[in-house]
């Protein structure tokens, strides 16, 4: 049997990479299942015992993604002192962000959302931010969390985020791709003003339960589609926010993608636009094309970059999204992490290097150095 | 080229491995089934640990649906990004023209041609009367 073990020998906790660098896509986990239960109140402890959790996900039987690799992790992610990837504080610190010079991280704890009972999504959402407060952001002033929400009960969202602004733990509100409904709806807009209100960025992580397939077309075979469908979710969700008006009603809202690729925003705005020309009337809500609101309201964070054959395609694209929208991200612990020193090409300008490591994620979450 | 021992070959059973750095090199040395294999611990495409990774198959299809799965264990799977490698060659299987590990000739010598020399062993005390694992590079 394969199982993964360790050499012995870590980095060391010296950077061995230069660049500061933001990780906009950092996942710490519960050291077990429980590992919530500090934060819940006994009925909520108790309703898990008794109940479970159940999600818009059908005939599940064990985790939904251990995929790829285990836990869907880096095998040499494992804590040394035991318990899951991305479990030990310590261990992140000193596999991550020690050596990969990382000024400032920003959590997104996953499997956290998409609850079918409402109320228990509430307290799961409360006790996550809790937890993320007490045993990381509070623990390590370089990491911030994320406002995890109840994403199907906009109004328990939106009590969240308000218990939660002005707290400098707190970077940014969470969602999932895959939602019961495309995120652009109004069901989900008093978690966009909440936001807005707390100058709060959205950030849009790939991912979730939405009793939808990923695909479009129906249920694939293989996890390599799932991982594709990933970009179709969230072109979904991008066309929904955009073309329901989400931007006219909340002027000052930052979207950020997470973890859904960035080479098919220029196709997905120039396919928008076209149509936009023709059916402008269908949507008299809309002041301006909608590649304008995707220009002026989206950042994208760039783990698992695209990597094609010619390193040039790569520049192009970026040239049309712009280096100062670009925000790196690793997915430390998963198993598709980003090195960063291997993700751009020879030859970027120190000023966008710069951008795309530090600079942006600093003035998005307005975190100074 | 410096021929390196590194371990008696007691200390290598089969499905074992051994780390270690030489040169500044991080090497991983593989017995597979009695077999010795060694590689540059780096994976070329982010380097990552390569040599922490899986020994798998070779899962081949001629077409859908006739699947292979031959040569187990013989397939290095990066802890990472999951690319998968040759352990006899170091041929990458996702990109064979643009990728390679580095990989080492790892051989059994008897302790009595091993202290005779030239070998590097600053580390191990070599007696005659054991077999020693050898590293060419």
């Amino acid at each position: 049997m394969n199982m993964q073990f360790r050499p012995g020998e870590q980095k060391g906790t010296e950077a061995v990479v230069k660049q500061a660098i933001a990780d906009c896509d950092i996942h710490p986990t519960r050291k077990d299942p429980k590992g919530l239960y500090p934060y819940l109140e006994k009925r909520w402890r108790d309703h898990l015992d008794a109940y479970g959790a159940l999600v818009y996900q059908g005939m599940v039987v064990g985790p939904l993604y251990p995929k790829g690799q285990p836990n869907a992790s880096r095998r040499d992610a494992v804590p040394p002192e035991g318990g899951v990837q991305g479990s030990s504080l310590k261990f992140m610190q000193q596999q991550h962000l020690d050596p990969n010079n990382v000024a400032l991280g920003i959590m997104c704890p996953l499997s956290l959302q998409g609850f079918r009972n409402l109320d228990l999504g509430a307290a799961l959402a409360r006790a996550t931010n809790d937890w993320q407060v007490a045993e990381w952001s509070g623990q390590d002033s370089r990491l911030r969390a994320s406002v995890v929400v109840a994403n199907e009960d906009g109004e328990a969202s939106a009590r969240e985020i308000r218990a939660r602004a002005g707290d400098k733990n707190f970077a940014q509100v969470l969602l999932m791709s895959r939602n019961t409904e495309p995120l652009g709806q109004r069901r989900y807009w008093p978690i966009y003003q909440a936001a807005e209100e707390a100058g709060l960025p959205i950030g849009i992580h790939a991912f979730g339960n939405s009793g939808h397939p990923i695909t479009p077309g129906g249920w694939p075979s293989y996890y390599i589609e799932e991982m594709v469908g990933h970009s179709q979710c969230q072109q979904s969700a991008l066309a929904s926010l955009v073309l329901e008006g989400v931007f006219e009603r909340f002027p000052r809202l930052k979207v950020i993608s997470i973890e859904a690729g960035f080479g098919w925003a220029p196709s997905l705005a120039w396919r928008l636009d076209k149509h936009f020309d023709r059916l402008r009337s269908e949507l008299p809500h809309l002041k301006k094309k909608p590649s304008e609101y995707i220009r002026e309201h989206v950042w994208w964070s760039t783990q698992p970059m695209e990597e094609p054959d010619e390193r040039q395609h790569l520049l192009d694209v970026i040239e049309w999204i712009g280096w100062d929208r670009l925000m790196f991200a690793t997915d430390y612990p998963h198993w598709d992490f980003d090195e960063p020193s291997r993700v751009l090409p020879a030859g970027v300008s120190k000023e966008n290097r710069d951008a795309f490591f530090l600079g942006n994620a600093r003035q998005v979450f307005g975190i100074a150095a | 080229m410096t021929r390196h021992v590194v371990a008696p070959v007691d200390e290598l059973p089969p499905g074992s491995r051994k780390f270690l750095t030489i040169d500044e090199r991080p090497i991983a040395i593989f017995n597979i089934k009695g077999e010795f294999f060694g590689l540059l611990n780096r994976c070329p495409h982010q380097g990552a640990s390569l040599c922490e990774g899986p020994l798998i198959g070779l899962a081949e299809a001629e077409t859908p649906g006739d699947i292979r799965y031959t040569r187990r264990g013989e397939i290095l799977r990066c802890p990472w990004h999951g690319w998968e490698f040759d352990i006899r060659t170091g041929q990458s299987y996702c990109d064979p023209k643009k990728f390679r590990v580095r990989a080492y000739d790892v051989n059994v010598e008897p302790g009595a041609r091993v202290v005779k020399g030239p070998y590097v062993a600053e580390t191990l005390a070599v007696s005659v009367e054991d077999d020693y694992v050898v590293v060419d590079l």
